[in-house]
């Protein structure tokens, strides 16, 4: 029954299953440092905050798909400006040029110029383009918001303002087509001769011109609404779902090997105490333990949840409650074994303390046992904490792939047909689990003759 | 120790468990449950007392006197129902206990069954069957096939079947059964519309078609049931059986001459069967458990769904009462692997 470390590790060299399972577990961990290191902690914070993610499209389909798709979706593009200052008196003039070279096969959904600006009074703000045919058209010209004091201001400006539909009806004449039922992007990016997109260089200028020079512009971009986004596309509330997969990550490991580790120490000790005991103490532990293990554990999760609250770490907590019996049941069996043994026996008749021989001489024999139902357990943990979160019990302000799932079926993704919202949670749900269960099922072939062949 | 003392002894102990669930659950609810009861005693008697135009025509020039007698009124009915005590009180916990155990759940605040009802007893029997129709014909099915699988599997080891069978146990066991539910509504209700997206049947229950409407509407979520069960049980059903193949009672049937499949299909199996019936009986509860999320993945009329209805209004009394009856299945079908497992095993019963 006893191992040696080196023994283990020969024997789990030779598996190649388990050698995958460590490989899917380090690059599932090189993710989580991913994503500490690109995803600053604000952002998933903000996963929650509508107002956060107003500049990325509505469900748009991940940027590959272009690759498999006969006509180029147009992608959402965030242009950042070439800015220039002109004074002249005390008049300052800021220009904002965005280029874009558009060459895809359909319009953009629509666009905005968003602007971080801080100043007194109300600048004056033009916004016109040129186009690849050398058309340039004046797009809108209005004043921003007045302000008495020198604040910071935030503000957008719409393609779908009614000024800018106006002042193209101004150049009606220079198109061949009727601009009443088309919006002011389609046709913006539009040919002269018929309502189809015409693909080249773009040149939007955004000029701001302000009396008194007190106006600093702080950040501004020039947003093209696309219908594919991102590595992995966005939802119905515009997140970017690859942040939200990727901070999912350390997440469900944090949960998964929490609860397992908790859960299988817990386990290790009430059983093998109750096993090394024996008579009164065992019969009472094992009853409780009986108790414990026919408990209907997900409707008491849910009430549990509910009642007593959804944080992350009582959720861990509450998974623990239920993750513990069925290894104290096999760990009491062992001690039972390894009770009986003679140099158990020996200490015993020597005098030592029974927590001693416990931790000493029963514990270090379970080890390998140890080590492989925690991998074993993690995903049930991963697992039933994914299903909390689908039903909406789970922790709101973390990103899980549950959560991900849950807002997915809350918005009928699949009836829609938005794969990309269900499809990558549940595969790095199934992935987190089967890398633990290849490495567990590779510890149970050493760890259990019976399994040898 | 005799099997019906074994079988005694199991009995208390998934009395026990029954009990200590409820505990858990009437702790958990109990304070909410006295705070929404106290609630609905105080505008039962106040339009009880403005509706009494005589009484109200007497305090007509005094409303402060009416408010107060009314507040009395009140007062009197809680202390008269008990409920002015918190509810940890023994005579109050022993109450609640036993209206449970008699199905005594008392009235939903929020949900009604299809009928109309807003008895507790009346929503639960409603959905009751539905949940049982839907997973027991899935265990039926996932366990024939599996036993089925499991046996091709165990008798040709290594083979490429086994392989396969194995590989798709360990990986369709990975994907949780909801998600595969998400995936198979987006199949087969999206990009090839087969089957409806949402389970319950458009059709009202007093339909003479209604049944019929139901059965096809269960289609895809029996479906996804079984795609994800049936490979994990026939993994189990392979690795008892793998076991009892090396016993030497088959070697030497073996070597008496006795046909292979005889020996796979009568005397393994059977020799297989006390753990099989264990896990059978696991997993069939377990599913049960597993209906609340399946079912609101599919919006499969049963228990799940109301369990999950229930908890996303906080209806308290239909909570309480959906857990005493998945609990008790949850026992009965534990109970149930018990006593099998004593009849086809006889060391079980002359322990």
């Amino acid at each position: 029954m006893s191992f040696s470390k080196k023994e283990i590790w020969k024997e789990f060299s030779r598996n190649n299953i388990g050698l995958a399972g460590i490989g899917i577990i380090f690059a599932l961990f090189g993710l989580s440092i991913l994503a500490f290191l690109t995803i600053p902690v604000e952002t998933f914070r903000e996963w929650n905050d509508p107002a956060s993610w107003l500049s990325y499209p509505k469900s748009a389909l991940p940027v590959w798909t272009n690759y498999f798709l006969p006509q180029k979706v147009p992608e959402h593009l965030i242009l950042l400006p070439f800015t220039s200052i002109q004074k002249s008196s005390d008049i300052t003039a800021f220009t904002n040029l965005f280029f874009v070279d558009y060459q895809y096969d359909s319009f953009p959904s629509d666009f905005i110029y968003q602007y971080d600006a801080k100043y007194t009074g109300s600048p004056l703000v033009t916004i016109s383009v040129t186009r690849p045919d050398g058309m340039e058209l004046e797009l809108i010209s209005t004043s921003l918001p007045s302000s008495t004091t020198e604040s910071k201001f935030t503000g957008m400006i719409f393609s779908t303002d009614d000024s800018i539909k106006k002042n193209l009806k101004n150049s009606s004449d220079r198109f061949s087509f009727s601009f009443d039922t088309i919006s002011s992007g389609d046709i913006v990016f539009s040919k002269p001769d018929q309502n189809r997109i015409l693909k080249g260089h773009y040149i939007f200028k955004v000029t701001i011109y302000d009396v008194g020079g007190n106006i600093s512009l702080d950040q501004s971009r020039f947003i093209l609404g696309g219908k594919v986004y991102g590595l992995m596309g966005t939802d119905d509330l515009r997140r970017d779902l690859a942040v939200g997969l990727l901070w999912g990550t350390p997440l469900a490991l944090f949960i998964g090997i929490t609860v397992s580790i908790v859960s299988v120490i817990l386990g290790l000790v009430y059983g093998v105490f109750a096993g090394f005991k024996g008579k009164i103490t065992d019969e009472a532990m094992m009853r409780f333990n009986d108790i414990i293990w026919a408990m209907p554990v997900l409707p008491l999760l849910i009430i549990l949840a509910v009642t007593v609250g959804n944080s992350i770490f009582l959720i861990v907590g509450f998974l623990v409650i239920f993750g513990w019996v069925g290894i104290a049941k096999v760990s009491r069996s062992m001690a039972l074994q390894i009770k009986t043994l003679q140099y158990v026996e020996a200490s015993k008749l020597m005098g030592q303390k029974d927590f001693k021989i416990i931790f000493k001489h029963i514990l270090p024999q379970l080890l390998p046992y140890a080590f492989a139902s925690i991998a074993i357990s993690v995903p049930a943990a991963i697992t039933a904490e994914a299903g909390l979160s689908f039903l909406g019990l789970g922790d709101p302000t973390f990103p899980t792939w549950g959560q991900i799932l849950h807002d997915a079926s809350s918005y009928g993704a699949a009836t829609r047909g938005l794969w990309w919202w269900i499809v990558p949670p549940g595969v790095m749900i199934a992935i987190t689990g089967l890398a633990f269960v290849f490495i567990g099922h590779a510890m149970d072939t050493i760890v259990n003759p019976k399994l040898r062949r | 120790m005799g099997f019906a003392k074994y079988l005694a002894k199991r009995a208390v102990t998934m009395f026990g468990v029954l009990m200590a669930t409820l505990l858990v659950t009437v702790a958990l609810v109990g304070a909410n449950m006295d705070a929404i009861l106290k609630q609905s005693v105080a505008i039962d008697v106040r339009t009880a007392m403005i509706n009494n135009k005589p009484l109200v025509e007497s305090f007509k020039n005094h409303p402060e006197e009416l408010e107060k007698y009314i507040q009395n009124q009140i007062k009197q009915e809680i202390i008269s129902l008990g409920i002015d005590q918190p509810w940890y009180t023994p005579s109050r916990l022993g109450l609640a206990m036993y209206k449970i155990l008699t199905l005594n759940f008392g009235h939903a605040k929020f949900l009604t069954s299809d009928t109309g009802s807003s008895d507790v007893k009346d929503i639960i029997l409603e959905k009751l069957p539905r949940t049982i129709l839907l997973f027991t014909t899935a265990t039926v099915i996932v366990s024939i096939l599996g036993i089925f699988l499991g046996a091709i599997a165990a008798s040709k080891v290594n083979s490429k079947i086994d392989k396969i069978t194995s590989a798709f146990a360990v990986i369709s066991s990975s994907f949780p059964v909801w998600w595969v539910g998400l995936l198979m509504i987006f199949a087969f209700a999206f990009i090839y519309p087969i089957f409806p997206a949402r389970a319950t049947p458009t059709v009202p229950v007093t339909d003479p078609g209604y049944f019929v409407s139901l059965l096809y509407h269960m289609t895809l979520p029996l479906i996804t049931i079984v795609l994800i069960g049936f490979g994990s049980w026939s993994y189990i059903v392979r690795n008892f059986l793998i076991g009892i193949l090396q016993e030497d009672f088959i070697t030497a049937k073996r070597a008496a001459g006795i046909d292979k499949r005889k020996i796979l299909y009568s005397h393994a199996l059977k020799n297989a069967a006390p753990p099989i019936i264990t896990v059978l009986a696991f997993g069939l509860s377990g599913s049960l458990g597993g209906s609340i999320i399946t079912e609101a993945v599919f919006d499969w009329p049963g228990m799940g769904r109301l369990y999950y209805e229930a908890i996303t209004v906080l209806d308290l009394p239909v909570i309480i009462g959906e857990t005493y009856v998945l609990t008790a299945f949850f026992l009965v079908s534990i109970f149930l692997a018990d006593i099998l497992y004593g009849y086809f095993d006889p060391r079980v019963r002359r322990q």
